[in-house]
C-alpha cells in the first residue's frame, strides 16, 4: 500500500512539474506568442479575450507568483481557456473529441505488440539458437529501425494507394454516423489496421529482444532445473515457471513505453490523417494555436501518468515483494 | 619545508596512479577494439556508420553548389543522369539525400553525445554523493522519464525560434534522462566496491574518485548508453523535422521527407523521393544498434548465440536427458 502511495505523490509531482513547465515556457521564451496568434486569428477575438490570453501567456508583464497561482487553480479545474484556431470552442471541448481516437489507436497496437512481442521472446529464448531465435530478432530490430511515420507512409503508399485496399484517412468513412452497430464498427476496423499494424511493426522488436534477455536469465535458475527433474511438462515450465517470473520487467517497461508509443501515436496519426491527440497537436502547432498546444501536452501526460499507475497495480499484483517492502 | 617535500611525493604518486589508470583505461580499450572488431555484428554496423559518415564528408565533392536549387527536371523517375531521379522542385534526390546526411549526423552525433554527457554527470554524482542530492536528482530524471517525449518536443519546438541548435538543445532536454537512470544504476553497484571505499580512505577528492575509479570501469555502459542515444536522437530529430518543426531551410533527412509528403509525391505516386532519406536514417539507426548488441553481446557472454541450436536448460545433464 505504501508503494502505492508513494507512487500516486510521484505521479502528482510529475504532473505538477509539466503543468509549471507549461507556465514557464512561454514566459521564458524570446517573442511575443500572443501578437503572432493574433496575426493569425483575424481579429476574431474581443478586446478583453486578447486581455485574458495576454495574461495566460504572461505577456502583460505582470507578478509572476500570483499569476502562477492562478493559473494552477485553472487547470486542476479543467479550465484550459480558448482554442484559437477552432475559436471559440474551449481547449477542453476539442481535446475530449479527439482523445478516444488516440486511445484507440495506442491501446490497440500496445496490447498487440506487447502480447505478440513477449510470446515470441518467451519462444525464442526457450530454443536457444533455433529458427525463431536466429531470424526474427535482426530482422525485426531492422524494421524497428524505420522511423514509425516513414514505414507508415510506405504502407500507405503499398495498400492505400497503389493496392487501394485500405482506407487512405481518417477514422471512419466519411457519411456514415457514428453508433453502435456492426457496419461503424467495422468501418473503424478497417481505418485503424493500417495505423495499429505500422506501430506494432516497430515496437514488437524492443519487446521480443527483452523478454528474450531475461528469459535467458531465468531459464539458468535452479528452480527451472528444479522444475523440469520433477518432470514437469515442457510447455508448462515455460510459461508457469520461467515466463512468469521474466514477465517483471517486461511490465515495467510497459510503464515506460506508453509514452514512446504516445509519441510514436502522434507521427502515424499525422501521416495517415487519423484523428487524435497527435493529428489534433500539430494542427494546433501549425496555426499557431498555443492554449490548446499546451492543453494537448497536459492531456498527454495526464494520461501516461494514469496509465503509468495502472501498470503499478498490475505490478503489485504480479511481484509480492513489493506489497511486503 | 617538508611540508613542501611530502606534497611532492603525494603528488609524484598521484601522477603514478593516475598514469597507471590511463594506460589502464588505454588497454582496456585497444583490447574492446578488437573485440569488437572480431564480431560480426560490430563488423557490420561499423562499416555501414562509416560509409555513411564518408558518404556526408564527400557530399560537396559528389554533387557541388546548392543541392537545393529548383530546377526545371521536375519529378522525373530514377534514370542515368539523376539515379535516384528528382523532386517535383526539380532537385537530385541522391544530392538531397547526401546532403541531408551531414545534419542528420550531426545532430544525431551532437544530441546523443550532449545527453550522454548530462546523464553520466547527474547519474555519477547523484550516486556518488546520494541523499539529499540523489533524491533530487532521480525525482528529475524520473520525471522527464515519464512525460512524453515526443509531444514534449513538439511543444519547445514550436515555443523557441528555429535553428539548428534548438533542434539540438531540444532533443537533449527529452533524451538525457534515460541515459542518467542507467547510469546511476551501474555507478550505485560500483560505488558500493572495496577500491571505491580505499580510495576515499586514502583520501582522494570526490572528483577524482568518480572519474578515475567509477566511470573507467563502467565504460560498456556508458558505450551501450551513447549509442542508444544517438539512435533515439536520430529518430527524434527525423521526426521533429518530418512535422516541419525543425530548419526547413536546412538539408536533413527529415526536411526531405517532409518536403516530399508536403508537395504530395506520396498521393502521386513518386517513391522514388521518400524512400531514400527514410533508408537512410533506417541503415544508420542499424548499423546502430547492431554495435549496440555487439558491445552486449562481449559484456554479457550468456546473451552469446550457441553454435548448435539447443534446448535454454541443455548445460545441466538432467536437462539433456530429458531433452532427447
Amino acid at each position: 500500500m505504501s508503494f502505492l502511495l508513494r507512487r500516486l505523490g510521484f505521479y502528482f509531482l510529475a504532473f505538477w512539474a509539466s503543468i509549471t513547465l507549461n507556465f514557464l515556457l512561454p514566459r521564458l521564451m524570446p517573442g511575443d506568442p500572443v501578437t503572432r496568434m493574433l496575426s493569425r486569428s483575424q481579429q476574431r477575438l474581443e478586446p478583453h479575450q486578447v486581455e485574458a490570453l495576454r495574461t495566460m501567456m504572461g505577456v502583460d508583464g505582470g507578478p509572476i507568483i500570483p499569476e502562477y497561482f492562478a493559473y494552477l487553480g485553472r487547470i486542476l479545474t479543467g479550465d484550459f481557456g480558448m482554442s484559437i484556431s477552432r475559436f471559440p470552442t474551449p481547449v477542453s471541448e476539442v481535446i475530449a473529441s479527439q482523445l478516444p481516437w488516440t486511445l484507440l489507436l495506442g491501446l490497440t497496437s500496445l496490447i498487440i505488440a506487447v502480447i505478440l512481442g513477449n510470446l515470441l521472446g518467451i519462444l525464442a529464448a526457450w530454443r536457444r539458437g533455433g529458427f525463431l531465435d536466429s531470424v526474427a530478432p535482426p530482422l525485426l530490430v531492422f524494421i524497428g529501425s524505420f522511423p514509425y511515420f516513414w514505414l507508415a507512409m510506405g504502407a500507405l503508399y503499398i495498400f492505400g494507394i497503389n493496392m487501394g485496399v485500405a482506407p487512405m484517412r481518417h477514422a471512419f468513412s466519411v457519411g456514415l454516423v457514428p453508433g453502435f452497430n456492426l457496419e461503424f464498427i467495422l468501418d473503424v476496423a478497417a481505418h485503424l489496421f493500417l495505423p495499429a499494424l505500422t506501430i506494432v511493426l516497430v515496437s514488437l522488436g524492443g519487446w521480443m529482444l527483452g523478454m528474450r534477455n531475461t528469459m535467458i536469465a531465468t531459464n539458468s535458475e535452479d528452480y527451472i532445473l528444479m522444475a523440469e527433474a520433477k518432470g514437469l511438462r515442457p510447455h508448462r515450465i515455460m510459461l508457469n515457471y520461467a515466463a512468469r517470473n521474466a514477465m517483471l520487467p517486461s511490465v515495467t517497461s510497459m510503464g515506460m513505453s506508453i509514452g514512446f508509443i504516445v509519441g510514436g501515436a502522434l507521427l502515424t496519426e499525422v501521416v495517415f490523417a487519423y484523428p487524435g491527440v497527435g493529428y489534433q497537436l500539430l494542427a494546433a502547432v501549425q496555426g499557431l494555436d498555443y492554449p490548446l498546444m499546451q492543453g494537448m501536452f497536459l492531456t498527454i501526460t495526464a494520461a501516461v501518468l494514469i496509465a503509468n499507475f495502472l501498470v503499478d497495480l498490475v505490478y503489485v499484483r504480479l511481484d509480492p515483494r513489493v506489497r511486503k517492502g | 619545508m617538508s611540508q613542501n617535500v611530502t606534497d611532492l611525493q603525494t603528488a609524484a604518486a598521484e601522477q603514478q596512479a593516475e598514469e597507471n589508470t590511463a594506460a589502464r583505461a588505454r588497454v582496456g580499450a585497444t583490447r574492446l577494439l578488437r573485440t569488437l572488431l572480431r564480431n560480426g555484428k560490430a563488423l557490420a554496423g561499423l562499416s555501414i556508420l562509416l560509409a555513411f559518415i564518408a558518404l556526408a564528408l564527400l557530399a560537396p565533392v559528389f554533387f557541388p553548389g546548392d543541392p537545393a536549387r529548383i530546377t526545371s527536371a521536375g519529378a522525373s523517375a530514377p534514370s542515368l543522369e539523376h539515379w535516384l531521379g528528382t523532386t517535383t522542385k526539380g532537385q537530385d534526390v541522391l544530392g538531397l539525400t547526401l546532403w541531408g546526411a551531414r545534419s542528420s549526423l550531426f545532430v544525431g552525433f551532437a544530441a546523443g553525445i550532449l545527453s550522454t554527457v548530462i546523464g553520466v554527470l547527474v547519474g555519477l554524482s547523484g550516486a556518488y554523493f546520494g541523499k539529499g542530492l540523489d533524491d533530487l536528482l532521480s525525482l528529475a530524471t524520473n520525471v522527464f522519464l515519464l512525460v512524453p517525449g515526443l509531444p514534449l518536443l513538439v511543444i519547445l519546438a514550436a515555443f523557441m525560434p528555429p535553428g539548428l541548435g534548438t533542434v539540438i538543445v531540444v532533443l537533449t532536454i527529452t533524451g538525457w534522462a534515460g541515459s542518467a537512470r542507467v547510469m546511476r544504476s551501474q555507478a550505485m553497484s560500483i560505488r558500493g566496491k572495496d577500491y571505491v571505499a580505499a580510495a576515499q580512505v586514502s583520501g582522494e577528492r570526490p572528483l577524482r574518485i568518480m572519474t578515475r575509479e567509477i566511470l573507467p570501469n563502467m565504460a560498456s555502459v556508458v558505450m551501450t548508453t551513447l549509442l542508444g542515444c544517438i539512435i533515439g536522437s536520430i529518430g527524434a530529430q527525423a521526426g521533429l523535422e518530418f512535422l516541419g518543426l525543425g530548419d526547413v531551410s536546412t538539408i536533413s533527412w527529415g526536411t526531405n521527407l517532409f518536403w516530399a509528403t508536403s508537395d504530395g509525391s506520396l498521393m502521386l505516386g513518386q517513391w522514388w523521393i521518400f524512400v531514400p532519406s527514410g533508408l537512410a536514417i533506417a541503415l544508420v539507426a542499424f548499423a546502430l544498434a547492431l554495435c549496440n548488441y555487439a558491445v552486449d553481446e562481449i559484456t554479457n557472454p550468456r546473451l552469446r548465440r550457441p553454435k548448435h541450436a539447443t534446448k535454454s536448460t541443455a548445460a545441466t545433464t538432467v536437462a539433456r536427458k530429458e531433452g532427447k
